[in-house]
């Protein structure tokens, strides 16, 4: 009973149907509500986004859209229906598929994408016990899935018979396998201090002992690298030079359209949504109220702890962390290629082999 | 293809077409690249689409009608080109203009100076990735621009500066404005250097790329703040000066590669961010000094220059612009060039660009500030 998976099982035991047909239904559940959450995510946070981003410059943002006749007036909530509207625009453009593309990769590979982001969703943890399935190979199940999106991106790139989509699809390539690398070993350090893949089992014991963040001071390092090594593989400033708009127009999403467009887009939100509660979860406590953060305070303390709880923290953290997200494309320039190929191989890469060194060599002293 | 063909792998070059719809030519520029992965080989300008016969439109209309065509040669500096081709005629016409004007001509024009640099500066903050700067930038441009419309109802092709005087007298409380606006902007300056000019990424992505070294700068006619990036003084408003700026006390700045080497694209955007600084320095000056007086006094009735020719130089927010003027007597000019600087400075891009990166070719570009409607006339 402590995955989504396996309480929607026994809730549909009743049925008394075949064991194959019901995981068959609760699979298809939960997908849906997995395709519910990214939608409702990638429309709040483009709304976030937009308005972050006019604040930043001293703008309004949206300001005019409203909900049935509510418009916000001249708050923070103001144009609270742009997104929804620009959704419902998007899905009723028409699609246009170039003559010379590659027909077929181009309609399957905005999918491929899709289904990198949805499947990781399967492995990501929302709080004690909501996750969809928490297998013992968690992590690793979440890394493998999150890298699925590269085929995609070369397909899109490729089949659009496009120059500008094919530098965008290159770069893109490049820039995630690299930066899989530093994030991979960031991921290993909680791994090796747990001695468990699985997410459950790395919040548990930063709920005994102290959240991974501060740890030991490579921890500390490595939680940058992760998130910084993140930044890049969701395609963010200033690592966003597959779709940088003012070199390559809009990289491998140049001749996409429409409902294929609002695919990428949602893929993008939602691998943003992975790597910040990913972060979270590894780093910053996971579903752990900050109170936890040294395991100082006595448990009469914790009484904003529990399951449900524990979504609004991680999703607070979740958030923040997105919020520095924005932060980061509204204030950097972005960096060019060979300086982020550097950055990679020549920065994150011996550091965090490092940390992974120090980190180990730790344990066997403390152990 | 033979079988031979396929055992062997061929890297070929590519040609990359980019523009003239592309977002950062800044304007409908078309940029013929030949690329090596990343690396750019070659690079062909290829200009003239939105070329306007300027030139020989000027040979059919009258002195006073020329004006309102020089606003659209350089639309981010409409001033400037007002300016320039009104001290061409003025030459030629051997006018002595009041003081009052010559004032209102310097107010205007440096706080034109000062609006265009903006938009320079921020759109290569955007070229670069960096978004925020351009609408900070383009929120100060906007009170310069609310200033020209108290002033003449225009906001960016203003038709103010015509031969032998301005087209209205400054607004009663024009003064008073843009003394607010520049104790508004110094602060906001400063705020932008804090956000771009010593960024990080900004200075590794704009230092040391694209360096015009003094030589290559003066062989192909490069001006303005593009040249003086290279450490060159060249300054016509201190060399040459024309209308009244002997009169004023600033400085001519110049790059200094306080990142990288001199002449490179950090110090072309860091001589025009600058350059803003002795805008205001004049500003503050011309507006201290402003005498009364009044502006149509010397306006002529007919401009009917006598037979003969006249060149005269100016210094634009890109550079010299240069107006040759021949007269047969009659009304209309018997012919009219001018020297784009925008145009020479843009000859110099394919020299300095090849070999670098794709995204290093739009920071170059952004770098030289260019404006099409200038350079194709």
């Amino acid at each position: 009973m402590n995955s989504f998976i396996d309480s929607l099982l026994s809730m549909l035991s009743f049925t008394e149907l075949p064991y194959s047909i019901l995981v068959v239904v609760a699979i298809l559940i939960t997908g849906v509500h997995i395709f519910l959450l990214m939608a409702l995510f990638a429309t709040l946070a483009v709304y976030f986004e937009r308005k972050v981003s006019a604040f930043m410059q001293d703008r309004l943002g949206p300001m005019e859209v409203g909900i049935l006749g509510f418009k916000g007036g001249k708050k923070f909530w103001g144009g609270i229906g742009q997104t929804i509207a620009d959704a419902l625009k998007l899905l009723t453009t028409e699609d246009i598929l170039p003559n010379d593309a590659d027909k077929k990769l181009m309609i399957i590979a905005p999918f491929i994408i899709f289904m990198g982001a949805l499947l990781t969703f399967i492995g990501i943890p929302f709080s004690e016990g909501f996750i969809i399935s928490d297998f013992n190979i968690g992590i690793f199940y979440v890394v493998a899935t999150s890298s699925v999106g590269v085929i995609g991106i070369i397909l899109a790139g490729w089949s659009s018979n496009n120059k500008w989509s094919l530098y965008g699809a290159m770069r893109s390539a490049a820039q995630i396998i690299s930066y899989e690398i530093p994030l991979g070993l960031s991921i290993l350090l909680p791994v090796l201090v747990v001695g468990s893949l699985e997410m459950s089992e790395i919040v548990a014991w930063q709920a005994e002992h102290r959240w991974f963040i501060l740890h030991s001071p490579f921890t500390f390092i490595a939680f940058f690298i992760f998130f910084i090594s993140g930044l890049a593989e969701t395609n963010r400033t200033p690592f966003d030079i597959p779709e940088a708009e003012s070199e390559l127009v809009a990289g491998w999403m140049t001749e996409y359209s429409g409902f294929r467009w609002a695919i990428f887009f949602l893929s993008e939100y939602a691998s943003m949504l992975i790597i910040c509660i990913l972060s979270s979860v590894l780093f910053l406590g996971g579903w752990l109220s900050p109170m936890t953060i040294f395991n100082i305070f006595p448990d009469s303390w914790l009484f904003f702890d529990g399951p449900l709880w524990g979504v609004f923290w991680l999703f607070s953290k979740a958030l923040f962390l997105i919020f520095v997200m924005m932060w980061f494309r509204w204030t950097f320039p972005r960096l060019r290629v060979d300086q982020l190929m550097h950055l990679c191989w020549k920065v994150f890469i011996p550091f965090a082999l490092a940390n992974l060194f120090f980190v180990a060599i730790l344990e066997l002293i403390f152990l | 293809m033979s079988k031979q063909d396929k055992s062997i792998i061929k890297a070929e070059e590519m040609v990359l077409n980019m523009g003239p719809q592309h977002p950062s030519t800044h304007g409908v520029l078309r940029l013929k690249i030949r690329t090596d992965g990343e690396i750019v080989s070659k690079i062909d300008p290829i200009m003239g689409y939105l070329h306007r016969c300027f030139e020989k439109h000027c040979e059919n209309l009258s002195y006073e009608q020329v004006v309102p065509f020089t606003d659209r040669c350089d639309y981010l500096a409409s001033m400037h080109m007002n300016h320039a081709y009104s001290i061409a005629v003025e030459k030629m016409l051997n006018i002595e203009l009041p003081e009052r004007v010559e004032y209102i001509r310097v107010i205007v024009a440096e706080l034109q100076r000062i609006a265009s640099h903006l938009v320079a500066c921020g759109v290569f903050g955007l070229d670069v990735g960096a978004i925020t700067p351009f609408t900070w930038a383009l929120r100060d441009r906007e009170r310069i621009l609310d200033l020209f419309e108290m002033l003449c109802g225009a906001r960016l092709l203003y038709n103010y500066i015509w031969p032998g005087g301005v087209s209205h007298d400054l607004p009663p409380n024009f003064i008073q404005y843009t003394t607010e606006f520049l104790d508004y902007f110094e602060p906001m300056l400063k705020e932008f250097d804090d956000i771009l000019t010593e960024n990080m990424i900004f200075v590794e992505r704009t230092a040391d790329v694209g360096i015009i070294t003094p030589e290559v700068g003066i062989n192909f006619g490069v001006s303005g703040p593009t040249l003086r990036a290279s450490g060159i003084s060249h300054d016509l408003r201190k060399d040459e000066p024309y209308s009244i700026y002997n009169k004023f006390d600033f400085d001519v700045p110049i790059g200094k590669g306080l990142m990288g080497t001199v002449g490179d694209c950090w110090d072309r955007y860091w001589v025009r961010l600058r350059e803003i600084d002795e805008s205001v320095k004049i500003l503050r000056q011309a507006i201290a000094q402003l005498p009364d007086g009044d502006v149509h006094e010397a306006r002529p009735k007919k401009v009917r220059p006598p037979k003969g020719e006249v060149y005269s130089r100016y210094e634009s927010a890109r550079g010299d612009v240069g107006f040759y003027i021949i007269s047969d007597g009659k009304n209309i000019p018997y012919r009219l060039k001018m020297r784009s600087p925008a145009f020479c400075n843009l000859s110099v891009f394919s020299e300095i660009s090849e070999g670098w990166m794709m995204s290093d070719v739009i920071t170059i570009l952004g770098s030289l500030d260019i404006v099409l409607g200038e350079i194709d006339r």
